[in-house]
């Protein structure tokens, strides 16, 4: 291994720890008596610059891997540049919408650790190794820990980032564990070495304990059902711009892993025997088209799919709704994880694994749509929450009451945003969906995929009733209090660009699917 | 054959004469007046350019109206059609003369006769299925709309029920009939009635949706029965007839119930003559109630609009013995049976124009009654009319006497004719029948004795008798009753031919 | 050229949002002439289109990787629609006229929805018709929930539903229909050439059905529309009524029997006399149209009753549809345009016409204030409708009634019975509405004599003489000379009948 290669290899994970350590550097001792506002301006653009140079230094390198000992710990093409460039692009649309943030005065520690976080997600995306999966998994987590805690005056906030950490660690424990199967089942820590070896032993119990644990660990990470209980409660506590960055960057970069790791260890079983006729012929034509891997993440993309959207029927706070909302659309993203073909031997391996060839393109393509949609579109939201709770003090339904007339522009951003999140077209989330249940239908012909589709339909159009509600509290129902909100220009900036983004991006979906496909 | 379109004139004349009176207020009367006058006017000159062989004339005929439909603009009259022509138009004139005082929206009231006389023009001419189905469907409105605005006490639910019952039977013969067109592909009556004539329309129905026929014969007899009416669907009429302001009354027993025996003539008999021959005992059973309950009824009333309405039922019962007991196959050689059809049939014809102008002239002198004495119309409300208004009683009289059937006024031509042609042809119902005329000759006696003679009530003290204006009025009325009577050759003459014909394509 | 109909109703739509509140007569203004231009294009599409069958107006790749193409095209029927979304446009804003509240808003939702609705009439790509099908479903919502009247917020969210459910079965069978076919495109005309099995065309072809049906108020999934219709404003209960309505039957022919024709053929086996899809929802539409009309008749509330006879007469549709036999389904396509312009005039005079006025909809209440003797124009125009909607001839309705029979007689002769009896019930709970609300007897009370007197009702603006004229003349002018749209309806109606789609 050479250190050049690592260097050029992590060099945008590098630029973000430099950009986050100058902030530091710049917040605490240049500008230290400076105003709160200025410090903010100046770290938020800091790190914007930051985010910046290393999409520069993703642009740059594309097609090198990290190799050591000959085998590939970083990808550097297919999954990995896209996430990376997402996740990149959506850190910074989280900085910038700092701006107004009255929640902290540790401005300076609050963007350094949301860049290293970044990093962190940066790394897992393009891991293929366990150990530095883990080791991205940590930096990442560790991140998402303190930042939910910033708000210091908030009991909320210490309460949430106490359950998160708690939760977190178990749940790192567990894939850990998970790993450590893996290792003992394969002898190898590198993904596609894993495959090969555990393709030949075939399959055995070990192997789908390994799987649960792995599931669980990672389910965590994306709140899926029944990984989900700390995602409320999170979303809730956390400082406006925390909530908006886990809900989005660490989604991605969860995402981009399970991917991964999908395609490369989803591997052929075989019946456990033993079941009744029925159990057997509904195993046998779910064990032919899938792996026990998928299954398992079949299971849990129905349960996320369900209980995210009946439980956000019930909520009386936008941000619940939108962490239920959050396990929901897990529950679709799942589903098409869940549906990758394995790979069937011919071809290139090595490019199949780093997902640049087909055919799997169309089902991973668009996951990613999904993810990258679906983190502009909640960063978006969390604005705008985070705007109407400064002005009225609380993030419940009713303090969205007659928001059209006190901000129409907000109110209109809204309305793009929840319907998009809906699945309304021409909006973006619309296209999302569609081509995501596309892929699936299109891979997996077959009752059960068929169902799963009808299911993830069918809740969709559930989640338009509680979308709806906050939106009748923006346009239709009077208005208690009527005086105008203000929003400062660059956030308002940012809302309005997403906002046209997302009608853009719905109505011309080849602008990304496109550029997507190119990887 | 192209040339002037007279009947699309006549259709139209009135509906201009309409859209003008609405506009007229006061006037309005005066302009109806002019408008029937002249319709009359073109009637009888219709009446006299009728084909001489029985056969339909003046036909208009521009096809493709909606070709896929079989829908075309198709008119045309034989002697039956213009009778009815000339028989709507004289009785359309008396009822707008009979309206004197219309004080409520003179110009709606004026309006909606007009309209309703296109009404009847529109489906005595009609010789396609949908032209004729749209006037006879939309002269409902008008009927209702005069009896709702300007009626008695109880017009709401009479007319409610005239309407909603009419059009049931309405949509009775309209899915019958479009079960017709789905075999035929055609909905032209000359055509269809070809087709009838040689069996074809029944094998072809047959051959396109089973063994309907009957049930498409019932439903389109139920539309017809409704309109007539034949017992036991009469019951609208009494209400109605009572509760329509009386010229309107006039309209509705002269002209519009002559619809309902028209369109049996036109289209149930001639499509569906093998059916009815099937049926013809219930149906002449159903006749015969009618005549005969209609009388019946007609001596329980107290109100002398009921009284007439109900005769009118009775007398509307002849038509249907009539038109139901000729329905006998042909048989071979029996020279005899034909010349009873025949008589059965003009007898038929005569009675319908004959009893619209004594019904009408009727209710005509019930509106002169009810003006001269504030309101009254019972039975016993009058006593001795003879003596303060002796002209008066001589008219009303002679209306009676015809509406009895007394030889030398019309009444009693139709009638004969008709039994004369049904006793040969249904002796038993004939002879039930004649129970009829012998309770309607008591109700007439009973009304004349009541009203006309014995002593004279205080509120009729100072009954004034007619005045020139309405003897002018009454009195081409009455000529006509006793001109037609004395002299019935003048109608039979044209309708003979017309009778000829019809019978020869009708097949039992 | 009639693409333009979409384009500037979403640019109206747009300029509507951004004008600036409180000019209540620009925001009319530049509805009015969206619509009339609209209109305009309507009318000249459907002239220059004559005898020309299918003319295709725009065909641009949109997601080419899935075969999907931004795919304008107009047949007869889809012309004689975007005509009837017209007139229904102008209409509606001019029955609007008198909205204060917010009007801008008002006309950027309504501008939106007609936006949407032209699209669907004129889409030839399966994806494209669900993009604008849903489109149209937001607006409703926001017309509903801002501007109506009884239990808005109830009505509009569960229109909003049932729509949204209604959809959302359509997309499972665009997806699986798109999987089936390969996967290689969206569009209506190859979809139809795909050929896609029996065994999938079986469950494909009533979920679809039942999808679009929903819409169209297919009985037992009726119950969003008497409840939405009321509550909605004039405007928004005529374009319900009047044309949303039809884009779920327009999807039912165009998309269900379009596309999975085979879905209809009989299963080979028969319960209780029903032996195919074709059956059931031959029943289903039977029912809707008795029910409905019963119902109808049993109404206290005057909006109620002609919300249910919507139900009815979208039943007359729905039956057409399934005779599958030329005169049927012209027949239905023809009760479309007919219902769309009559249901329209309806609501126009009960809502606009009436109910700003006397401030109640209970026929009880209506009776004695003897309206056809204060506001004789409403009474009258009434009775037109009313005539029109009974199916009485010289009216639209009744050609489109008679050939939906004259289908139903080819196909299965008891429908046409019970059809038959629905035209029945259908004259009685017109002609007492009319009745009880117009022409009433029933005395006036002593307070509504000082309310005469007092507060006078408002004359008669020209918007609303303009906007019932309109209709009015539409439906006598179609009754009394079909063949204006018929000459449109039948070849295209033969066309999908012959290929399926193509």
């Amino acid at each position: 291994m050479n250190y050049t290669d690592l260097f050029r290899v992590t060099l945008p994970e590098t630029i973000l720890e430099i950009s986050a350590l100058l902030v530091l550097v710049v917040d605490l001792g240049l500008l230290r008596k400076a105003a709160l506002n200025v410090r903010l301006a100046a770290a938020a653009l800091l790190g914007v610059a930051g985010c910046g140079a290393a999409l520069w230094a993703i642009g740059n390198q594309v097609g090198f891997g990290l190799y050591v000992d000959g085998n590939l710990v970083l990808a550097n093409g297919g999954t990995a540049a896209v996430a990376q460039c997402g996740i990149l692009l959506l850190t910074a649309l989280t900085l910038l919408l700092l701006f107004d943030a009255v929640f902290t005065k540790h401005i300076g520690e609050f963007v350094a650790v949301v860049l290293m976080a970044a990093a962190g997600g940066l790394l897992i995306s393009a891991a293929q190794d366990l150990l530095v999966i883990f080791i991205g998994l940590e930096l990442l987590s560790l991140g998402l820990y303190i930042l939910t805690a910033f708000a210091k005056s908030s009991g909320k906030s210490a309460e949430a980032a106490m359950k998160y950490y708690l939760f977190g660690g178990m749940s790192a424990a567990f894939l850990l564990f998970g790993f450590s199967y893996l290792y003992g089942l394969s002898g190898s820590t590198n993904l596609y070495w894993i495959q090969g070896n555990i393709a030949e032993a075939g399959a055995s119990p070990l192997l789908y304990v390994a799987w649960i644990l792995i599931v669980a660990g990672l389910g965590f990470k994306v709140a899926v059902v029944p990984f989900h209980l700390w995602a409320p409660d999170t979303y809730e506590g956390a400082p406006a711009s925390a909530a908006a960055f886990i809900a989005s960057v660490s989604k991605v970069a969860s995402f981009a892993l399970l991917l991964t790791i999908g395609r490369n260890l989803l591997m052929p079983g075989g019946p456990i025997g033993g079941q009744s006729q029925v159990v057997e012929r509904i195993l046998s034509e779910i064990y032919v088209a899938w792996q026990p891997l998928g299954v398992i993440l079949l299971l849990v993309a129905a349960a996320s799919m369900i209980v995210g959207n009946l439980a956000a029927l019930a909520q009386s706070s936008v941000r619940r709704l939108l962490a239920y909302s959050a396990i929901a659309h897990a529950g679709y993203i799942l589903l098409g994880i869940a549906t990758q073909p394995h790979y069937s031997g011919q071809g290139s391996a090595f490019q199949f694994f780093l997902g640049t060839t087909a055919p799997w393109r169309m089902s991973s393509d668009a996951v990613l749509f999904y993810v990258l949609t679906y983190g502009l579109t909640t960063i978006g939201a969390f604005g705008v929450v985070a705007v109407v709770e400064r002005a009225t003090g609380s993030d419940k339904l009713d303090s969205f009451l007659g928001l059209h007339k006190r901000n129409p522009v907000l109110a209109g951003a809204l309305l793009v945003l929840f319907l998009s999140l809906a699945g309304i077209p021409p909006l973006v989330g619309f296209w999302a969906k569609f081509n995501l249940f596309a892929a699936v239908l299109s891979e997996h012909a077959g009752t059960v995929p068929f169902a799963l589709v009808c299911l993830a339909i069918a809740m969709s159009a559930v989640s338009l009733f509680y979308y709806l509600q906050v939106l009748k509290r923006a346009y239709v129902m009077p208005a208690v209090d009527e005086s105008h909100i203000k929003v400062h220009p660059v956030v308002m900036a940012v809302l309005v660009g997403i906002a046209a983004a997302v009608i853009l991006l719905g109505v011309f979906p080849t602008l990304l699917g496109n550029w997507i496909e190119r990887f | 054959m192209s040339g002037f379109p007279v009947l699309t004139l006549l259709t139209v004349l009135p509906l201009v004469g309409a859209a003008i009176a609405l506009w007229s207020g006061k006037h309005a009367r005066g302009v109806a007046i002019i408008t029937t006058g002249a319709c009359v006017a073109l009637a009888l000159f219709i009446w006299t350019r009728v084909p001489a062989n029985g056969a339909i004339g003046l036909v208009e005929l521009h096809p493709g109206w909606v070709p896929s439909l079989g829908i075309e603009y198709h008119l045309g009259v034989d002697g039956l059609g213009a009778l009815m022509l000339v028989l709507s138009a004289i009785v359309t004139l008396m009822s707008v003369d009979a309206a004197h005082r219309v004080h409520h929206q003179p110009g709606l009231y004026f309006g909606l006769v007009l309209v309703l006389e296109s009404g009847l023009f529109g489906s005595f001419t009609a010789l396609n299925f949908f032209h004729w189905f749209l006037f006879w469907e939309l002269s409902l409105i008008p009927a209702f709309f005069l009896i709702k605005l300007w009626g008695g006490k109880k017009r709401g639910p009479a007319a409610t029920q005239f309407f909603v019952y009419t059009m049931a039977g309405s949509v009775a013969l309209l899915v019958a009939f479009l079960a017709v067109f789905v075999a035929t592909r055609s909905m032209d009556f000359p055509h269809l009635t070809l087709l009838a004539s040689t069996g074809e329309l029944e094998e072809m129905v047959t051959a396109r949706l089973g063994p309907v026929m009957m049930w498409l014969a019932v439903g389109v007899l139920a539309g017809f029965a409704v309109k007539v009416p034949m017992f036991p669907f009469h019951t609208w009429l009494p209400a109605a007839y009572a509760e329509a302001p009386t010229p309107v009354t006039m309209l509705l027993t002269g002209a519009m119930s002559k619809m309902g025996v028209y369109g049996l003539l036109r289209i149930a008999v001639p499509l569906f003559g093998h059916q009815i021959a099937q049926m013809r005992t219930p149906l002449l059973v159903l006749a015969v109630a009618t005549v005969v309950m209609g009388a019946w009824a007609a001596a329980a009333q107290k109100d002398l609009k009921r009284v007439f309405a109900y005769s009118s039922v009775n007398h509307l019962g002849y038509c249907l013995l009539g038109i139901f007991a000729l329905a006998v196959p042909y048989s071979l050689g029996d020279a005899g049976q034909l010349a009873s059809q025949a008589a059965a049939l003009n007898g038929v014809i005569l009675q319908m124009f004959n009893h619209g102008v004594t019904a009408a002239a009727l209710f005509w002198f019930v509106a002169l009654l009810q003006q001269r004495t504030g309101g009254h119309r019972g039975i016993d409300d009058f006593g001795g009319l003879r003596k303060p208004a002796p002209v008066f009683a001589g008219l009303m009289g002679i209306a009676l006497f015809s509406s009895l059937g007394l030889p030398g006024l019309n009444g009693f031509v139709g009638e004969f004719l008709i039994f004369r042609g049904v006793f040969s042809l249904a002796w038993v119902a004939s002879t039930v029948s004649i129970l009829g005329l012998l309770v309607t000759a008591a109700v007439i006696l009973t009304v004349i004795q009541k009203v006309f003679s014995g002593p004279v009530p205080e509120h009729c003290k100072g009954f004034p008798d007619l005045h020139t204006g309405e003897r002018m009025a009454l009195a081409p009325v009455i000529g006509l009753m006793l001109l037609v009577g004395l002299l019935p050759q003048l109608i039979v003459n044209s309708v003979n031919p017309t009778v000829q014909n019809l019978l020869a394509h009708w097949r039992f | 050229m009639l693409a333009w109909t979409i384009y500037l109703s979403f640019a109206g739509a747009l300029i509507e949002a951004l004008l600036p509140k409180g000019k209540a007569m620009h925001a009319r203004c530049v509805a009015l002439a969206v619509a009339v231009a609209g209109l305009a294009i309507a009318v000249s599409g459907f002239i220059f289109g004559m005898g020309r069958g299918r003319v295709v107006l725009i065909d641009v790749p949109w997601v080419p990787a899935m075969g999907i193409h931004y795919l304008l095209a107009a047949d007869g029927i889809s012309r004689v629609l975007v005509l009837l979304t017209g007139l229904a446009a102008v209409a509606g804003v001019l029955f609007s006229w008198n909205i204060e509240l917010r009007t801008n808003e008002f006309f950027a939702f309504f501008l939106a929805l007609i936006g949407g609705v032209y699209g669907v009439f004129l889409s030839f790509d399966l994806f494209l018709l669900f993009v604008f099908y849903e489109i149209a479903i937001v607006p409703k919502y926001f017309l509903i929930a801002i501007w109506g009247s009884t239990r808005r917020e109830y009505a509009a969210m569960k229109l909003a539903l049932y729509s949204f459910v209604g959809s959302a079965m359509v997309l499972i069978g665009l997806l699986a229909a798109y999987a089936a076919s390969g996967s290689h495109s969206t569009g209506l005309i190859a979809l139809g050439h795909a050929n896609l099995p029996v065994s999938s065309q079986m469950w494909l072809f009533p979920l679809v059905f039942v999808g679009f049906g929903i819409l169209a108020g297919m009985w037992p999934f009726h119950t969003w529309a008497p409840t939405g219709h009321v509550a909605a404003p004039t405007a928004a209960s005529m374009l319900l009524a009047g044309v949303v309505m039809k884009l779920g039957a327009y999807g039912c022919l165009r998309v269900a029997i379009g596309l999975f024709p085979r879905g209809l053929d009989p299963w080979g086996f028969s319960i209780i006399g029903v032996g195919s899809w074709r059956d059931v929802f031959a029943v289903l539409a039977v029912v809707g149209i008795v029910y409905g009309a019963l119902v109808a008749l049993a109404q206290t509330d005057f909006k109620f009753v002609i919300g249910y006879s919507s139900v009815s007469h979208m039943g007359f549709v729905l039956l057409g549809l399934v005779t599958l036999n030329q005169i049927g389904v012209t027949g239905a396509v023809l009760q479309m345009f007919s219902h769309g312009v009559i249901a329209g005039l309806l609501f126009a005079i009960v809502g606009r016409i009436v109910y700003e006025r006397t401030h109640t909809r209970q026929l009880a209440e209506l009776g004695p204030m003897h309206l056809s003797r204060r506001i004789p124009f409403a009474a009258w125009a009434f009775v037109i409708a009313g005539i029109a909607s009974m199916g009485l001839p010289g009216f639209s309705g009744f050609v489109a009634e008679f050939q939906v029979l004259v289908g139903a007689w080819i196909a299965k002769p008891w429908w046409t019975l019970a059809a038959g009896l629905g035209i029945v019930v259908g004259v009685a709970y017109t002609w007492r509405a009319m009745q009880k609300a117009f022409f009433s007897d029933a005395p006036q009370t002593a307070h509504g004599l000082e309310q005469e007197h007092k507060h006078p009702f408002a004359a008669l603006t020209w918007p609303e003489i303009t906007g019932t004229v309109l209709l009015a003349s539409v439906s006598l002018v179609v009754g009394l000379y079909p063949k204006i749209l018929l000459d449109a309806i039948e070849p295209a109606v033969a066309a999908l009948l012959a290929g399926g789609g193509r």
